[in-house]
């Protein structure tokens, strides 16, 4: 167990290192983030020579990455060019983004692994044919659109949710987003449940416990639910992490200033340390959530074994 | 190791197992969207399926039938792939000829009639710069589908070689191509969009499509890589290396045609995600710029009048939206007719 950690451990550096590299220097080739800052008129070249010496932005590009890495691991994600520390912004955003993922997430999991459920179990028949359609259906609309559709009928027309959300972030108004950005995670969900669900209910243990008269919920619950739930609970644990990098157009949509709203606005002012702070974060979060369903898919299926 | 060989001879799927884990990735290739979800199945059922078939006694001898052939009586008869194929067929006329379903031109606009709903002979309205939103709808599909069809096809090509030259040869070359796929792997495709794209001065529907094909390949190339490793261990592989053919033609004559079934599903699925992606990049303002005509510009900037005017939005929403599940269910139905397993 302890070298196989080690081992994917391990696997992670070049992929964080990477990663981390190859969008430092697409951020970096943005364009001269002083003249940037200094909008339409010519900056003063000796301001323009301290703020690029401040900035380390007259070493190569491979030094001024591991200056910048350096500093990171200190928890130093340095400032944007308007004075606001990077950290501050990080801080800002993240409890937003998270409030917003517990939502979208319960809302996931329970609708996903219900429908799931009821469709493998009614293999064939119209449940299942509806539940299968209308996934389908859920994948092909692009988010933005249920987006903007549901904050009108929901939040303008019926009035039933608030439309927008604002500074203050109430579990209230984070319901219609967090519909919207459940809604093709859910779909998944589901599908995976029901091809699993439909796989096992012709498995040799199934048959045994209906055999040995158990009852028909704790056959579901304990013995066909229980196995079934092994690859949904991997693609949740991933999509948790995707989650947690914030959603970019449901967060604009709804006015919702998480961690996609302030990376999208980095990138639309050029904000550098923004945008590659962001960015970090986001990879590590994702390639731990990997570790982590790693982990737990060891821990759900004993039949898994570590090499 | 005699004892190893035993146990793999018994058992053709412990080799298969054995070699995957050995070469796991660092960012393991989870399902994280619906063609690696069904293609990732087919591989798995294409193991189970080679065990080879004794004829039923008596039973007259039929000509064996290959794969494809099977999959086609399957398909033909399969209501929705005869749906999805006619729409495809359909929305393919529209993108090459657009004059044939209108006469408007789509960039001829008359501002009095901004936002005006739909009107007899105008049956989607007008927008907000007073353009026919149905001349747009229609000459919007050329866009969207020229780069669903090339990013696909470019993706599918790289992801297919690499992936397959990583799972044929195995060792260091596979680790190189798969640590390089994760890396390119571990980048959120609409974050990397926004920052690439936005670097990029220059708009036009082959600078999006290259976005695509430079994110979108390792999920090709996985598969591929699996697929390959799958078909490489089957007897008739090993026949026809032990009769002395080459790399060259193991690979083309004898892997490939084998490998390539899920290739074609999760690339028929990723067609359809790849026109989605282009819409929402379009909305974000880094994908198509005007004057190219496509669904997801016209959505973008129908979006701030919703509530005033949502059929501005609507119809080439739907359009899209038709477009991108026709191209699933395709790929869906292709999916279940290749798999031997339902049969």
């Amino acid at each position: 167990m302890g070298r196989y950690v080690l081992r994917r451990l391990l696997q992670m550096i070049p992929v964080f290192i990477g990663t981390t590299f190859l969008i430092f220097v697409m951020v970096h080739a943005l364009g001269d983030p002083v003249n940037a800052l200094f909008g339409d008129r010519a900056p003063d070249p000796a301001v323009a020579a301290q703020i690029r010496a401040q900035y380390n932005l007259n070493d190569p590009l491979w030094l001024q990455y591991v200056k910048y890495m350096g500093k990171l691991f200190q928890w130093d994600f340095g400032t944007t060019f308007s004075g606001q520390t990077v950290t501050s912004q990080l801080a800002a955003a993240y409890p937003v983004t998270l409030k917003l993922t517990a939502v979208a997430f319960t809302i996931e999991v329970v609708f996903g692994i219900g429908l799931g459920l009821l469709s493998g179990l009614r293999r064939g028949r119209i449940a299942d044919n509806s539940v299968l359609i209308l996934t389908l259906v859920v994948i092909s609309i692009p988010t933005f659109v249920t987006g903007y559709v549901l904050q009108y009928l929901v939040g303008v027309k019926w009035g039933i949710l608030p439309a927008t959300v604002g500074f203050d972030v109430t579990f209230q108004s984070l319901l219609l987003p967090g519909i919207v950005l459940a809604s093709v995670s859910l779909a998944y969900v589901a599908r995976l449940t029901r091809t699993t669900v439909a796989e096992n209910t012709k498995a040799d243990y199934v048959r045994t416990a209906v055999a040995k008269g158990l009852p028909r919920h704790r056959v579901v619950i304990n013995h066909l639910l229980r196995n079934s739930l092994i690859p949904v609970v991997t693609f949740l644990g991933t999509d948790l992490g995707a989650l947690m990098g914030g959603a970019l157009v449901t967060e604009r949509i709804f006015n919702i200033h998480g961690v996609g709203y302030t990376l999208y606005q980095g990138i639309v002012r050029q904000s550098t340390n923004t945008v590659v702070g962001f960015v970090t974060i986001l990879v590590i979060i994702f390639l731990l959530a990997n570790l982590l369903v790693d982990l737990l898919y060891a821990v759900l299926d004993p039949r898994i074994r570590y090499a | 190791m005699p004892d190893q060989e035993k146990y793999n001879r018994s058992d053709p799927m412990a080799g298969a197992g054995d070699e995957d884990e050995e070469m796991q990735s660092a960012v393991e290739s989870r399902t994280l969207d619906l063609g690696t979800m069904e293609g990732e199945t087919l591989i798995k059922a294409e193991r189970l399926g080679d065990h080879p078939e004794t004829p039923a006694a008596g039973e007259e001898r039929v000509a064996p039938r290959s794969l494809w052939q099977d999959a086609w009586r399957d398909l033909r008869r399969n209501p929705i792939f005869i749906i999805s194929g006619l729409l495809i067929v359909f929305l393919v006329i529209v993108a090459i000829w657009p004059g044939l379903f209108t006469s408007t031109n789509p960039l001829n606009c008359d501002l009095t009639k901004s936002q005006q709903g739909p009107t007899s002979g105008h049956p989607f309205g007008y927008d907000t710069q007073g353009c026919d939103v149905y001349a747009r709808t229609i000459y919007g599909a050329r866009a969207s589908i020229t780069v669903g069809v090339c990013a696909t096809a470019g993706s599918a090509l790289v992801g297919t070689l690499l992936g397959g030259l990583a799972g044929f040869f195995g060792g260091w070359s596979d680790s190189v191509i798969s640590r390089v796929a994760d890396i390119f792997f571990g980048i959120p495709i609409l974050l990397g969009g926004l920052v690439f794209l936005s670097v990029i001065t220059i708009r036009s529907i082959w600078i999006v499509v290259a976005f695509i094909v430079v994110l979108g390949w390792p999920q090709l190339a996985r598969i591929g890589r699996g697929a390959v490793i799958t078909a490489k261990q089957q007897d008739y592989v090993t026949a026809a290396r032990a009769l002395g053919a080459g790399s060259g033609r193991l690979m083309l004559r004898h892997i490939l045609p084998n490998a390539v079934a899920p290739i074609i599903v999760v690339a028929t699925i990723a067609l359809g995600t790849y026109i989605a992606l282009e819409a929402t990049l379009s909305y974000l303002g880094v994908g198509l710029k005007p004057p190219t005509v496509s669904w997801g510009i016209d959505i973008s900037a129908a979006s701030d009048s919703f509530s005033i005017a949502p059929h501005m939005l609507l119809f080439p929403a739907a359009a899209l939206s038709i477009t991108v599940l026709a191209f699933i269910m395709l790929g869906d139905a292709v999916r279940d007719a290749l798999d031997p397993k339902l049969r």
